[in-house]
């Protein structure tokens, strides 16, 4: 497909492949609901049957990730969250809603809308369970946001806390307090913020091992480059290795001591030898 | 009684400073692991389960706890990052944060490397390699360094030398600052003629490839598959002719055009379309401007252009005989007959020196 006018290409340029990848974009999709009228029934999507809607939504609107929620008798307060590679739907894991406090039912101050949040996972099942890395995996992707080269200290003030216990995941945010301990590092009071989440693990997709593992490769032109003669050990301790010539011992100067003073006729002996050899040269 | 004073103050300096010490120090059996660059913390060690279980706001108030101390051992971590003031002494605290060392999968594939160039691919089959040369050279007369290239170049620019040489057995009317401005016109022409044709080349053999792998998703568009059947329908050594055909493949043999057929007006009925489309016609012809692609036409030319050239060479070659290639290993510099003996070497199917192989 050739692009037409230099906006056009402009457009697409921002969507070609590149080495250091745009930040990812998340969807948003509202489900097809039985309270609904029969025409949106009709246009009904579902993700784990059939991802040919989702995958073309994604190429129109150039999003990896997305989130889509849906509500039937069988699998109430349902949220699919899910990402893509290369426009084919790469993992995807379903999630019932347990329980929910929205960010209005909580009477707390809110922090400002983009802050970068921190991230909290909490719970040997997402260190082994391979749904579960998984889903971290997801959670961390959906919710990083930009990455960025450095950060306010001040103004981190957000907290994403996802613990993972007895096939339960409970998310739940709060507003950080920065404390004065009298000492360089603050200490920290915690504040509920909502929204917060109940969660249950349903049905799973997950790519193949190959699949993910060429989705995680990274090219070559992002590696960073060996650094020669460089060495550290275990303590962190940085060697260099450096090349130096060959040290000439004959001129090295020792003590000074009257004894070893040159005479006067040895002197100008070595003055002579010397000279010639500069005539040569020049 | 004052050194024991003296104790005293400092035990209860002492002990003050632990009390700040134990409000920001948090124990935990294993350690967390951290991933900075994405304020990530990462908790191996199992919650309580049994205070998780019971109700609501016990609930919370243990989740918050471990979050309380989970989230101070993140701060802590980030406060000791080097931090400078943003914006002068008086800005906020900056602290800059490592790359992300959290692997997580790519948004698409990594770029394609661009297809080399023409020169690029005999470089390489000949084993050229680029060497790095210094971009500012001395300049005897002028007593400095200079560019080797461009504006005010090491031993000047040739075009606007005052003093040029007439070459022997030239025409001695002939203008030679003239010739030498031609030359130089005609080469910045090819260079860039030769630019556009390796776009060409890269932007051909970046259509003629299937757009990409298949990947072993769960699921796989009708177009893609079909697309990926064609691609290795015809991808045998008889270019499918003789490929037994899948039971439900159509029966016509999809053609290079992607199995689309030719499709022919009404001859009677569509006069509006008729009419539009001949004087769309008598307007081209009326116009100024051509109607052809340049770039097609002159890429059409220069073609023709070296197969004439080559096929003269060879025609003359193989009138000298194997005389003249003789004189010609003996003589020439060692690099030209090497390209020639290159060139002798490949195989049949190369489309380049048509007009040599006649003599091989």
């Amino acid at each position: 497909m050739d692009p037409k006018t230099k906006r056009a290409k402009r457009f697409l340029e921002k969507r070609e492949p590149k080495l250091k990848e745009n930040t990812k974009n998340a969807m948003l999709i509202r489900g097809g609901n039985a309270n609904l009228t029969v025409t949106e029934v009709k246009n009904i999507t579902r993700p784990f049957e059939d991802q040919t809607s989702l995958e073309f939504f994604s190429k129109k609107s150039d999003c990896s990730l997305f989130l889509f929620g849906s509500h039937n008798k069988k699998r109430p307060n349902n949220l699919i969250i899910g990402r893509m590679f290369d426009y084919h739907v790469l993992d995807m894991i379903e999630l019932g809603i347990e329980k929910f406090v929205s960010l209005k039912d909580v009477k707390n101050s809110k922090c400002p809308e983009g802050t970068k949040p921190m991230l909290i996972f909490a719970g040997d099942m997402f260190d082994v369970n391979e749904e579960y890395r998984r889903l971290k995996s997801l959670f961390i992707d959906f919710f990083r946001g930009p990455s960025v080269p450095s950060v306010r200290l001040a103004g981190l003030e957000y907290v994403l806390h996802f613990t993972a216990v007895e096939g339960k995941i409970y998310m739940r945010s709060y507003k950080v307090l920065l404390k004065k301990s009298g000492c360089k590092i603050p200490r920290i009071e915690l504040e509920e913020m909502g929204p917060s989440l109940d969660l249950v693990m349903r049905r799973t997709h997950l790519a193949s091992d190959d699949l993910y593992k060429l989705s995680l490769k990274q090219p070559k032109a992002l590696k960073p480059k060996k650094k020669k003669n460089i060495s550290h050990d275990v303590f962190g301790t940085t060697y260099g290795r450096i090349h130096m010539q060959k040290q000439d011992l004959g001129k090295l100067q020792t003590r000074k001591m009257k004894g070893l003073r040159k005479r006067p006729a040895e002197k100008s002996a070595e003055d002579g030898g010397v000279s010639p050899k500069k005539s040569k040269s020049a | 009684m004052a050194a024991v004073r003296v104790e005293e103050v400092l035990a209860a300096a002492e002990e003050q400073e632990a009390e700040k010490q134990r409000s920001i120090t948090v124990e935990k059996e294993l350690e967390l692991e951290f991933d900075l660059g994405n304020l990530l913390a990462l908790d191996r060690n199992p919650p309580a389960a049994a205070g998780l279980r019971g109700a609501g706001p016990r609930r919370e108030a243990l989740l918050r706890a471990l979050a309380r101390d989970n989230t101070q051992l993140l701060v802590a971590r980030l406060w000791e990052l080097p931090a400078e003031r943003a914006g002068g002494a008086g800005g906020p605290l900056v602290a800059r944060l490592p790359e992300p060392a959290f692997r997580l999968p790519r948004e698409k594939p990594p770029p394609r490397p661009r297809p080399p160039t023409r020169w690029e691919q005999f470089a390489r089959l000949k084993g050229i390699r680029r060497r790095k040369r210094t971009s500012l050279v001395w300049d005897e007369q002028a007593k400095e360094w200079r560019r080797r290239w461009g504006y005010r170049r090491a031993g000047g620019d040739p075009a606007r030398a005052w003093l040029a040489e007439v070459p022997e057995g030239a025409d001695p009317e002939e203008d030679q600052f003239a010739r030498l401005r031609r030359e130089k016109r005609e080469r910045v022409a090819r260079n860039e003629l030769n630019r556009l044709r390796n776009l060409a080349r890269a932007h051909r053999a970046g259509t003629a490839v299937p757009a990409a792998p298949l990947h072993p998703t769960g699921h796989q568009s009708r177009e893609e598959l079909g697309r990926v059947a064609r691609v290795a329908r015809v991808s045998t050594a008889s270019l499918g002719r003789f490929q037994p055909r899948l039971p439900k493949e159509p029966a016509e043999p999809p053609s290079r055009s992607g199995g689309r057929k030719r499709r022919f007006e009404p001859l009677l009925g569509n006069l509006a379309a008729e009419r539009s489309r001949q004087l769309e016609l008598l307007r081209d012809m009326g116009s100024k401007k051509p109607v052809l692609d340049i770039t097609r036409a002159v890429n059409k030319q220069l073609r023709q252009e070296e197969a004439e050239a080559a096929a003269a060479k060879g025609k003359k070659q193989s009138q000298r005989g194997k005389r003249g290639r003789r004189q010609q290993r003996a003589g020439r510099s060692s690099k030209k007959s090497g390209a020639r003996r290159q060139q002798q070497q490949r195989p049949a199917g190369s489309s380049t020196g048509g007009g040599k192989r006649k003599k091989a």
